[in-house]
């Protein structure tokens, strides 16, 4: 059976915006309007929506929270600057024309993600039998133990492989960053996580984590289902760090996959709203965007996005976008509508929030004089009857 | 006589990380969350002796009665944690995002700590000069006293006392303690206000050993002691003693001992992810930790 | 009708400590039967069902389902083998739609793999409709629906319970298993319960073994009763037998 009408429809607008997106791109880029400094960031931001896109998998649809996630990063990283560095060092690719950077960087993505997805499944299988807080720390215990490990290997630091020296950043990594191809990754990349998620896996991870016995009482393999979801977020991961590797700067070390890095993704799943690519999206852009807008501010960044964080757990929870995802078919056949109703909607819309503010007041209250000694009982404890 | 000042060097340690532990279990026990900021209140109480020591000297006290006011502070800053943040976290939301939000709030703590401290390491004006006791270190020795002292006074007060048994109720069992009229929120206020107070001591004897505080001081040494907690069996009091006492010989004999018997091959840099490799082992083979229970859910 | 039981337990028991949760518990369930587990609260009917369906493994005898042995088997692989549960407090996906819910049941028949979702093909779309198809026509029987789109926590109570066991037979199961369904219903709801229930029976031929509080319904579409107390059963037989039976009354009234 053939793609349904709808879905075929929406899969070609979406690939016409894709398109639409390179073109921008290409005349951005060859008006000369972005220097190398402002390629740097797109790439940032590139690397950065995969990192968080594919973290939400683990942590917004599967709901475990993942704390380690800048480890497969590191694993996806260095994998791919010493096997570019091991084919260069051969002479079998040198990347010295454009193609051959392409196909160096293809090679590199393919053995980091695919390393990084090993380590992940081999990480997940004993990690996924524990409970949230455990695993959350496990998580975090193995992202630091991989960032040590390669600490201590001698082939990854230094000049790397034979001439390598344990305990340096890794230099002169081969630089592949053509901002086009990158895109297409980061765009083909998006594509495959959201037809995991519209799918049977993506239904039973979600069941998972709506209610795990509910979910193997459905049949669903639990441990199956977390694992898939773990190594494929893992695998990503590798596929932003092999592009990460070869971004530029020619050199990366341990100290850029701290537990700290992994913290920053985790905000941004959870700002951009847990259960939604869109939202991954969004906030892997602003946050990485806005920050350098705001370079002067620099020292309160991590002060604004905890105390934001905080705001969000208590107000919002899920998340700026929830689990909302934006399709660009609905929102073109909403178009001729909504701009029919825009300046009703608008009123409305101002109108609601001149009432949020009259109530502020009252709601500020209700939150200081809420449940004295009141209890609301257990989220989690379930007790039957026996 | 060198192995002998390891075991003492790992007593001393392991006291540190028994008072840290105890505050990780404490609050495990009753609202079955993992504080992350836990640690970043040992910060807090080391830089709050920085200030105070010079106060109190000014005034003509002895140094140590600074870690009077540090362990208010400290409270004070535990409770309002608990009351500003995770009250109304739990109220409203789930297991994760109680979570999120205290991984939030060390960032917070620790960031906030940066902008108005500064990034380098304070000085700690000396807490106690001691005399040597038999040969070692008065410091070392007075602080395993200190820290048996206060374990055994907290074990006093959990048994003996109307709040004690509220505490252990609350974290038997959240409803039923509702029922038997226990003020649930008042509970689990004086259980961070004491856990936090904990941090403090854990902070003073730190400092009186190495008189220097940095912002991220609280992170090893929480995350130590949260292992410690995990093996003694997370939320049971008895286990966080024993925890840290363990964890603190373990690190001190390893740091010791691991070059020499491993001909160098693992040094002692390695010695933190031996602590990382502990805790994975507890996690993965019994996670509710040594004198734990294993409590499945009811289906 | 075939004379091999579809279920066939045999001296189960588990016990957690000291305690002898369920003991010496003995099973024949046949094609097409209803059969009631009924008993006082803590007696230990739903440590019967979490030992049927892999929650608890026994620490003593056997279970076959369609003549092979499901003891010690994962919940999931229970469920593949052939029986379904519901739960006492209703277990549905909360925040997931109605039409999602069932179709979750669905996962284990799903014949697609990762490289047909990842590539979408013709395999994908195909099963993909197949199972919406599936799920739309179990939502009907259950006069669901027009709910389809609802997000399944809105559904009034009774419609929850009837979703969790169009969710139970979604995954194609021989046997039934149904921990107090009629829990916090009114009679009217009950009664919807039991039009429910023999409609299951008509259509789908499946075995079924309840819990129940609710006497009258028990008595009313039970075929036979088997009465626990204490972890062990104390009575077996027909509804009349049971309801006459001193020992049963006993167990109830507490002698």
């Amino acid at each position: 059976m053939a793609m349904p009408k709808e879905k075929r429809n929406g899969t070609l607008i979406n690939f016409a915006a894709v398109m639409l997106g390179f073109v921008l791109l290409y005349l951005l880029k060859t008006s000369g309007l972005i220097s190398n400094y402002y390629q740097g960031i797109i790439i940032q931001c590139f690397f950065t929506i995969i990192m968080v896109a594919s973290l939400n998998i683990a942590t917004g649809y599967l709901g475990q929270l993942a704390l380690g996630h800048a480890g497969f990063m590191a694993i996806g990283a260095y994998t791919s600057a010493l096997v570019v560095k091991a084919l260069t060092n051969a002479d079998i690719l040198n990347g010295g024309t454009d193609l051959e950077k392409i196909i160096l960087l293809v090679i590199g993505i393919a053995c980091g993600a695919t390393l990084a997805a090993i380590i992940g499944a081999l990480v997940g299988i004993p990690a996924l039998r524990l409970r949230g807080d455990y695993l959350a720390i496990i998580t975090l215990g193995f992202g630091e133990i991989i960032r040590v490990v390669i600490q201590n290997l001698k082939f990854a630091g230094g000049k790397g492989l034979a001439a390598g020296q344990a305990g340096q950043a890794l230099i002169g990594i081969k630089i592949l960053n053509n901002v086009y191809f990158i895109y297409f990754i980061m765009a083909a990349s998006i594509a495959i996580l959201f037809c995991f998620v519209r799918s049977k896996s993506g239904r039973a991870i979600v069941a998972i984590r709506e209610d795990d016995i509910a979910s193997e009482a459905s049949g669903v393999n639990n441990t199956h289902y977390k694992v898939m979801a773990f190594t494929i977020a893992a695998f990503f991961a590798g596929v932003a760090g092999a592009i990460f590797a070869h971004r530029g700067t020619g050199t990366i070390q341990p100290a850029d996959f701290t537990f700290m890095k992994s913290t920053e993704y985790v905000i941004m799943v959870v700002i951009g709203g847990m259960s939604s690519l869109t939202g991954s999206v969004i906030a892997a852009v602003a946050l990485s965007i806005i920050p350098e807008i705001l370079r002067a501010f620099s020292e309160y960044r991590m002060l604004v996005y905890s105390v934001l964080l905080i705001i969000m757990m208590i107000f919002r929870p899920i998340g700026l976008c929830g689990r909302y995802e934006f399709s660009l078919r609905q929102f073109l056949i909403d178009l001729p509508q909504n701009i029919k109703n825009l300046p009703r909607n608008l009123q409305r819309f101002w109108l609601s929030c001149l009432q949020s503010a009259k109530d502020f007041p009252g709601r500020v209250k209700s939150f200081f004089s809420k449940d004295k000694g009141r209890d609301d009982g257990d989220n989690d404890e379930t007790e039957a009857v026996v | 006589m060198l192995f002998i000042t390891q075991v003492i060097n790992g007593l001393r340690a392991g006291s540190i990380y028994a008072l840290i532990a105890l505050g990780y279990t404490m609050v495990y026990g009753i609202i079955r969350l993992i504080n992350f900021a836990h640690g970043d209140f040992i910060m807090v109480g080391g830089y709050t002796l920085v200030f105070t020591i010079p106060v109190m000297v000014s005034l003509g006290m002895p140094p140590w009665t600074a870690a009077i006011l540090a362990v208010v502070v400290c409270a004070t800053v535990g409770i309002l944690v608990e009351k500003l943040a995770y009250n109304p976290v739990r109220a409203r939301g789930n297991n994760m995002s109680a979570l999120i939000t205290a991984i939030a709030m060390s960032l917070f703590l620790e960031n906030l700590a940066q902008i108005l401290f500064g990034a380098n390491p304070r000085t700690v004006k000396t807490l106690f000069t001691f005399p040597k006791i038999l040969g070692f270190d008065g410091t070392t020795i007075l602080t395993i006293i200190i820290g048996l002292a206060v374990m055994f006074a907290l074990q006093m007060f959990v048994m003996n006392t109307k709040m004690g048994q509220s505490m252990r109720a609350v974290s038997e069992n959240k409803s039923a303690s509702v029922l038997m009229g226990i003020n649930v929120n008042r509970t689990i206020t004086v259980t961070f206000a004491i856990g936090s107070g904990l941090a403090a001591i854990a902070a003073m004897m730190y400092c009186a050993q190495y008189n220097s505080v940095t912002i991220m001081m609280g992170y090893m040494l929480g995350l130590k002691a949260f292992v410690a907690a995990v093996l003694g069996g997370i939320g049971i009091i008895p286990g966080a003693m024993m925890g840290g006492i363990v964890i603190g010989l373990v690190e001190s004999l390893s740091k010791a001992y691991i070059g020499p018997l491993t001909g160098g091959l693992v040094t002692s840099a390695f010695s933190d992810a031996v602590v990382f490799a502990i805790l994975i082992i507890v996690l993965l083979v019994k996670p509710e930790g040594i004198l734990g229970k294993n409590q499945g859910e009811k289906v | 009708m075939s004379k091999e039981a579809i279920l066939s337990v045999r001296n189960l028991g588990i016990s957690f400590g000291g305690l002898k949760a369920v003991t010496n518990f003995n099973l024949d369930l046949y094609e097409g039967e209803l059969v009631g587990l009924i008993g006082p609260n803590g007696a230990g009917k739903t440590t019967v069902f979490n030992l049927l369906t892999g929650v608890y493994i026994p620490t003593e005898g056997s279970i076959h389902l369609n003549g092979i042995s499901i003891n010690g088997k994962k919940t999931h692989q229970v469920v593949a083998a052939g029986a379904a549960r519901t739960f006492q407090n209703i277990r549905l996906f909360k925040t997931l739609t109605v039409l999602e819910n069932v179709k979750i049941a669905f996962t284990k028949d799903i014949k697609y793999t990762l490289f047909d979702t990842l590539f979408r093909t013709g395999r994908f779309w195909r099963e993909e409709a197949e199972i919406t198809a599936k799920s739309m026509e179990l939502l009907k029987l259950f006069n669901l629906q027009d709910k389809a789109e609802a997000i399944a926590t809105n559904l009034p109570y009774g419609q929850q319970r009837k979703l969790e066991i169009a969710r139970a037979l979604a995954t194609d199961m021989k046997v039934l298993l149904l921990d107090e369904p009629a829990a916090g219903m009114n009679p009217v709801e009950t009664a919807e319960l039991l039009e429910c229930i023999n409609l299951i029976r008509q259509k789908f031929n499946v075995s079924i073994l309840l819990i129940e509080h609710d006497m009258s319904l028990v008595m009313k579409i039970c075929e036979r009763i088997l009465v626990i107390d204490y972890g062990e059963t104390i009575a077996s037989g027909l509804p009349h037998e049971i309801a006459n039976n001193p020992k049963v009354i006993a167990a109830y009234l507490g002698g």
